[in-house]
C-alpha cells in the first residue's frame, strides 16, 4: 500500500465554480438514480483540476455535501487512490515511470533529470514554483520506455538529453509537444514495420 | 506471420484515422442489425464457437461468461462493464484500441449488451490514460451523432447508452470485482467470490464483465464467423491477440499476431532481436509482470499461447512480453517488481499487505548481496504463504514472479548472497517466527 497524507495546511472554504458545478451535474447524471456516490471520482478529480491540481480536506467536505454520503467515505476513496494529490503541487507535475519495463531501458536517467532541474527530492516544489515530480508505477506505455507524464500528456521513447530539454522548457512556462521524442508512429516498430504494410504506403 | 486479411486491428498504427467515416471504410458498423437479428443464442454460440478466451489476462472463455446472464430480465437490470484499466507493467495494448480503434469497441459493447440484455455499459479506462479516454469519448459523441448509440441504436431495436468513468491509478480496479467497486464510488478493494458479478454484480445487478481487447475483436469474429477465428492458433488458444514487446529489443512495438506464434519470431522478426543479440538474451516476462519469467535456454522454442506457457508455469496473461538482457541484473528487476506489488497492494487481506513488502525488502537486500543464505529458502516460504490465501488473484500475481526467479536464477541468488544465517541452531519450530531469540541463553 501506497502512504498518502493530506498536506498540513488546508484552506478553509471550497465550493464548486459554475463550470465544475455543470460539469459535476453532468457526470452525476451518467449514473442511476440514487447512485450518485458513483460519481465521486469523478467530482474528485474536478475539484483537484479547480484547486490548482490538488485537493483540501475543504473539498472533500464539499463533495461529501454534493452527493449526500458520509465524509469518511470520500476520504477514504480520496486516500485509496494514488491519482488525487492531497497536498500541493507544481502547475507542471511530472511523473516518471520506473517500474521494470521503463528501468531497464534507463528510467532511472530521467529521475536524474529531474533531480538536476526540479528538486533534489520528490514531491517538492521547484526553485521557481512552477514544477514538482515524483516516481510513479507503471503508466502503461511499455513499448514507448522510457516514459513520463506531465499533467494528462505522456512523453515517450526518452533519453536523459531529451528530459533535460523537455523540463527546461516547462520550467519557462512553456508547453512541450507530447508523443514519442524518437520520432516514431505510434507503436509501431521503428524502422522494422512488416505488418500492414499497404495501409502504410497508402 | 498472420496475412494483412486476417488481422482484426488494421489501424493498429492510425495509419486511416480513427473516426466514425474512416472505421466505416475498414468495415465497422456495416449492417450491425443483420448480426443482432440472428438473435442472441446465435451470437453467444458463434463466440463459444470460436473459442475466444477473455484478453485480460486470467484467459477464461468468453462465450461461457455472457451465457451466465441470467435469460430473462427481472426486477433487476443488467449491465456491461469494459475493464480498461490496463496497469499490467508491460501492457499498453488497449491504449491502442481506444485511441485508434474505437468503434470496433464501440460497436462490439453495442453486440455485447445486446447478448447480455444490458442497456447501460460503462467503460472503466485508467485515470493516467485521459487523453486517450477523451479520444474515446470523442468516438462516442459521434456515434450517438450518427444514431449508432442511443435509443434503437444503428437500427438494431436496442437502446444502449455508453459512460466512461475514469479510475484514479490503482492497478488494484483491474480485478473485476474492485472494478465494481470503483464505479460504485468505494475504494477499490475486490469482493468475495460468489457471489459472481453475473449474478450480483454492479449495485447488486447482473453484470458482465469483459476486457477492452475481448470485446474489440467480437464484431469481426461474428462477421467473419466463428470458424475463421477458430481457425487460426490452435485448439482452445484460437484467434490473434495484440503482443506487447517491450525490454530490451531494438524495435519495441505492439503487433497483432495469431496465437501460438512462436516466441523467437515475435522478438526477432517484430521487434528487430534482442539488443546485444539473442546471445545476450537472459530472460523473458512473456505476460505482464505477474507471470513466472521464463529463461532463455526456454525462450528458442516456446510457443505464445495459453496452454503452452501454463505448461513452462507461467501463463500468458495480457501478452505483455518484456525481454530482459544479460546487461541487466535480473534480481533487481524482480525487486522493482515486487517494489510495484507492494505499491499496488489494496491493504484487505493481510498476508498480501504485509507479504508483499516482505518479498520486496528480501529482494532488495538480495540483490545488493546481503541476505543470508536461509533467506533464500525464506523467501519462496512467503510467497507460498501469500498465494492463494488473499480473496482476489492479487496475491498469486505478486508471488509468481518472484516463485519464478527463485525456480529460475536460485543459484545466481545464492552466490550473491552467501552470508550466515541469524539463526545457527534448528530449533525447528513450526511458525515460530522470533526463533533466533532462543539462540539466546537469557530467552
Amino acid at each position: 500500500m501506497s502512504l498518502r497524507k493530506p498536506a498540513k495546511e488546508q484552506p478553509d472554504n471550497f465550493e464548486f465554480n459554475t463550470s465544475s458545478l455543470e460539469a459535476a451535474n453532468n457526470i452525476i447524471s451518467k449514473y442511476p438514480k440514487g447512485k450518485q456516490q458513483s460519481a465521486v471520482m469523478a467530482l474528485l478529480y474536478i475539484a483537484q483540476r479547480q484547486n490548482n491540481n490538488w485537493i483540501p480536506l475543504a473539498a472533500m467536505k464539499y463533495i461529501a455535501k454534493f452527493l449526500d454520503m458520509p465524509y469518511i467515505k470520500v476520504y477514504e476513496v480520496a486516500t485509496f487512490y494514488t491519482m488525487y494529490n492531497l497536498s500541493p503541487v507544481g502547475k507542471f507535475f511530472v511523473q516518471v515511470c520506473t517500474t521494470t519495463p521503463c528501468m531497464i531501458r534507463g528510467a532511472n536517467k530521467l529521475v536524474e533529470a529531474c533531480k538536476e532541474k526540479i528538486s533534489v527530492n520528490e514531491s517538492e516544489l521547484s526553485d521557481n514554483k512552477s514544477c514538482s515530480w515524483m516516481e510513479v508505477e507503471c503508466l502503461g506505455a511499455c513499448v514507448n520506455a522510457p516514459m513520463m507524464q506531465i499533467n494528462d500528456d505522456y512523453f515517450e521513447d526518452l533519453d536523459k538529453e531529451k528530459t533535460l530539454d523537455i523540463l527546461d522548457k516547462i520550467l519557462n512556462g512553456e508547453t512541450p509537444k507530447p508523443g514519442s521524442y524518437r520520432g516514431r508512429v505510434n507503436n509501431e516498430p521503428e524502422n522494422n514495420r512488416k505488418t500492414l504494410m499497404d495501409l502504410k504506403n497508402a | 506471420m498472420l496475412k494483412d486479411q486476417d488481422r482484426i486491428f488494421k489501424n493498429l498504427y492510425n495509419d486511416n484515422g480513427s473516426d466514425v467515416v474512416s472505421s466505416q471504410k475498414r468495415g465497422d458498423w456495416i449492417d450491425t442489425k443483420k448480426l443482432t437479428d440472428r438473435g442472441r443464442d446465435w451470437i453467444i454460440n458463434e463466440i463459444k464457437d470460436s473459442q475466444l478466451r477473455g484478453r485480460g489476462g486470467a484467459g477464461f472463455p468468453t462465450g461461457l461468461k455472457w451465457s451466465f446472464a441470467p435469460k430473462e430480465v427481472g426486477s433487476r437490470p443488467h449491465y456491461l462493464v469494459i475493464n480498461g484499466d490496463e496497469s499490467e507493467p508491460g501492457t499498453c495494448k488497449d491504449r491502442d484500441i481506444l485511441r485508434f480503434e474505437p468503434h470496433k469497441l464501440i460497436e462490439g459493447c453495442l453486440i455485447a449488451s445486446y447478448a447480455v440484455q444490458a442497456h447501460v455499459c460503462y467503460i472503466y479506462i485508467r485515470g493516467e490514460y485521459f487523453v486517450d479516454g477523451q479520444k474515446l469519448q470523442t468516438a462516442i459523441d459521434e456515434a450517438y451523432e450518427k444514431k449508432l448509440l442511443g435509443k434503437n441504436a444503428a437500427g438494431t431495436g436496442w437502446d444502449l447508452d455508453i459512460y466512461i468513468h475514469y479510475g484514479a491509478g490503482a492497478y488494484i480496479c483491474g480485478e473485476e470485482t474492485a472494478l465494481l467497486e470503483s464505479i460504485e464510488g468505494k475504494k477499490g478493494q475486490p469482493r468475495l467470490k460468489p457471489p459472481f458479478p453475473a449474478l450480483i454484480g454492479l449495485y447488486g445487478c447482473p453484470t458482465i464483465i469483459n476486457n477492452v481487447e475481448t470485446i474489440a475483436v467480437v464484431p469481426t469474429i461474428l462477421r467473419r464467423g466463428g470458424k475463421w477465428f477458430a481457425s487460426l492458433g490452435r485448439e482452445k488458444n484460437t484467434g490473434t491477440k495484440i503482443f506487447c514487446i517491450s525490454g530490451n529489443v531494438n524495435n519495441p512495438c505492439n503487433v497483432e499476431e495469431e496465437m501460438n506464434i512462436p516466441l523467437k519470431d515475435l522478438i526477432e522478426v517484430h521487434a528487430g532481436g534482442v539488443i546485444g543479440g539473442w546471445e545476450n538474451l537472459q530472460a523473458v516476462i512473456p505476460g505482464g509482470s505477474s507471470m513466472p519469467l521464463i529463461p532463455k535456454e526456454k525462450c528458442e522454442t516456446l510457443t505464445m499461447d495459453f496452454d503452452s506457457l501454463m505448461a513452462e508455469k507461467s501463463g500468458l496473461g495480457t501478452a505483455g512480453i518484456v525481454v530482459i538482457n544479460k546487461d541487466q541484473d535480473i534480481i533487481k528487476c524482480m525487486a522493482r517488481i515486487a517494489r510495484f506489488y507492494k505499491h499496488e497492494s489494496c491493504g484487505q487481506c493481510t498476508p498480501c499487505r504485509e507479504g508483499s513488502g516482505w518479498m520486496w525488502r528480501m529482494l532488495e537486500r538480495m540483490a545488493k548481496g546481503e541476505a543470508t543464505k536461509d533467506e533464500v529458502d525464506m523467501l519462496g516460504d512467503v510467497t507460498n504463504q501469500i498465494a492463494g490465501h488473499t480473496i482476489c488473484a492479487f496475491g498469486e500475481g505478486s508471488s509468481w514472479p518472484v516463485q519464478g526467479l527463485l525456480r529460475h536464477f536460485k543459484k545466481e541468488i545464492e552466490n550473491r548472497n552467501n552470508l550466515d544465517p541469524i539463526i545457527q541452531k534448528k530449533n525447528n519450530i513450526p511458525y515460530l517466527v522470533d526463533q533466533h531469540l532462543l539462540d539466546k541463553k537469557n530467552a
